[in-house]
């Protein structure tokens, strides 16, 4: 799925949390959102999933726009994966992947369960309560329920966030080897520099609500003469935008 | 509307209900206490009065309609409540559910959580008080179904207060049947209030209700026209309810208050 972005802008009362963003994700490609807390970036998803209403602009997922009369038929085709939001903590591992199969309209389900247990190692747990779970264990759980409906488009707001290196490693790993196999367009917000480098083919810096700079890590890299991302965020973070 | 979604938002608070023990037990608990309190209370009133021929009856009966609308109405916030508290709000508003199904899930759901609770109770005052609420008969059914549709209308109106206002609107969500309390004439008849408060009174579903109870009870009498326009008050109610839910959801994504919303 490709995913258009035009002119958003949302203002909060007097604020202006996002000003007139446009980006591109073309289909199976994975773009990387960057910019310092406070940016924009989680407004600009929440509108992206339509969660908040944009005070101006379009969003368009296949060249059709993300309004109320589509909204469901283009939620159905999207998920959201972040270490922000739970699942019920109450229910087992496997009541909620059920009960999101089911939101989901998923067909097979037992079959897509049983799929994803084994692909995200979640056996050992599939049984206990996820609010028994660790970070890590959650995390994969979460994961799975992004991934219950076969998205097409993934939205991930750092998905690593708070995990030992060795699970972080089992995520990007798996979620390489998961858009390899499967028609997959991704959004991923992250603060990891490394993990943006390793999965994303393009990225765009956000600061304070604006895009102040995009293209490939390398692009970036060498554009701003840093060695690598991370310096390369901290300069755009601190400096002047490039874009002003 | 998808059945297979209601029923999947439905499960998710069946399975919540089904795997804890305590949360049963809470739901039976607080009912069952009503019984006793208003069973003794009214058991008294019956040594020291001759109003009623049947106090206990009458008063019980009572306790248990109200707690019936009390249940209904508290089911379907505590659901909504859940979602807040177990930080699952964002992904149930990413998923391709309608509001019109989440509206209807909660509602079919609520009375699940009501009948948990209210139907031990019921029972309980047979043989403890020889008060059956059953006697009332078929019109019974229109009474409980007046009062489901206008505890579900309560429960449209906190959490509507909750997407407005977020968990802060908690404490509203207890309160709110408390306030109405007084005016749904539950246990004594509308000519208590004073004129003006008669007038306010009777825009309000549970008057005419329990008002039409004492009638069945007291009298052996039933008048279908009032039990209707408490039915038609509920429903009129409900609409407005749905209303403001979907005004309350709007704004909530215009503020952006429907990402990140949780204890």
């Amino acid at each position: 799925m490709k995913l258009e972005v035009k002119n958003l802008i949302k203002k909060f009362k007097t604020t202006i949390a996002v000003n007139n963003i446009s980006l591109e994700i073309e289909k199976n490609s994975t773009l990387g959102l960057l910019g310092p807390n406070g940016c924009g970036k989680t407004t600009s998803i929440g509108m992206m999933l339509g969660l908040i209403t944009p005070t101006n602009g379009e969003i368009l997922i296949d060249g059709i726009p993300l309004i109320s009369k589509n909204r469901i038929k283009l939620l159905s085709l999207m998920n959201f994966c972040s270490p922000y939001i739970e699942l019920p903590k109450k229910l087992t591992v496997i009541q909620n992947l059920e009960v999101y199969a089911r939101l989901y309209g998923v067909k097979e389900i037992s079959d897509r369960i049983e799929e994803l247990v084994e692909d995200l190692n979640l056996n050992k747990f599939l049984y206990k309560k996820t609010g028994e779970l660790s970070s890590g264990q959650k995390n994969r759980v979460s994961l799975a329920k992004s991934l219950i409906n076969k998205p097409k488009l993934l939205f991930l707001d750092e998905p690593t966030a708070s995990l030992d290196p060795d699970v972080g490693d089992f995520v990007r790993e798996y979620l390489e080897q998961y858009k390899n196999k499967n028609e997959l367009t991704v959004l991923l917000a992250s603060h990891n520099m490394k993990e943006v480098e390793r999965l994303c083919n393009k990225i765009v810096m956000m600061k304070e609500g604006k895009i102040v700079d995009r293209g490939t890590c390398k692009e970036l890299i060498n554009k701003h003469g840093r060695v690598n991302l991370e310096d390369t965020f901290l300069k755009i973070a601190r400096g002047k935008n490039e874009l002003e | 509307m998808s059945w297979n979604k209601i029923y999947a938002l439905s499960l998710r608070h069946i399975y919540l209900i089904k795997g804890s023990f305590p949360r049963i037990l809470d739901l039976i608990y607080w009912p069952t206490i009503q019984i006793f309190l208003w069973g003794f209370i009214s058991k008294f009133f019956t040594l020291n009065s001759t109003y009623y021929e049947n106090t206990v009856g009458i008063i019980l009966s009572a306790a248990i309609l109200y707690d019936f609308l009390f249940r209904s109405s508290i089911s379907y916030n505590m659901m909504f409540l859940e979602e807040i508290w177990s930080r699952n709000f964002t992904n149930l508003f990413i998923a391709p559910i309608k509001i019109s199904e989440i509206i209807s899930a909660l509602t079919f759901t609520a009375i699940f959580r009501t009948l948990i609770g209210l139907v031990p109770a019921a029972l309980l005052a047979i043989p403890l008080f020889d008060v059956s609420i059953f006697k009332i008969g078929i019109p019974l059914i229109f009474l409980l179904v007046s009062l489901y549709i206008f505890g579900v209308t309560l429960g449209l109106l906190v959490t509507s207060g909750l997407i407005r206002f977020g968990p802060s609107f908690e404490n509203i969500a207890w309160a709110s049947l408390f306030f109405l309390a007084p005016l749904g004439c539950i246990y004594y008849p509308i000519e208590i209030l004073p004129e003006w408060l008669q007038f306010v009174a009777k825009l309000l579903p549970l008057v005419h209700l329990f008002e039409e109870m004492r009638n069945i009870l007291v009298n052996d009498l039933i008048n279908y026209y009032e039990v209707l326009k408490a039915c038609i008050i509920s429903f009129i109610y409900f609409i407005g309810g749905i209303v403001i839910f979907y005004y309350s959801y709007n704004g909530a994504k215009e503020r952006g208050t429907l990402i990140n919303m949780g204890e």
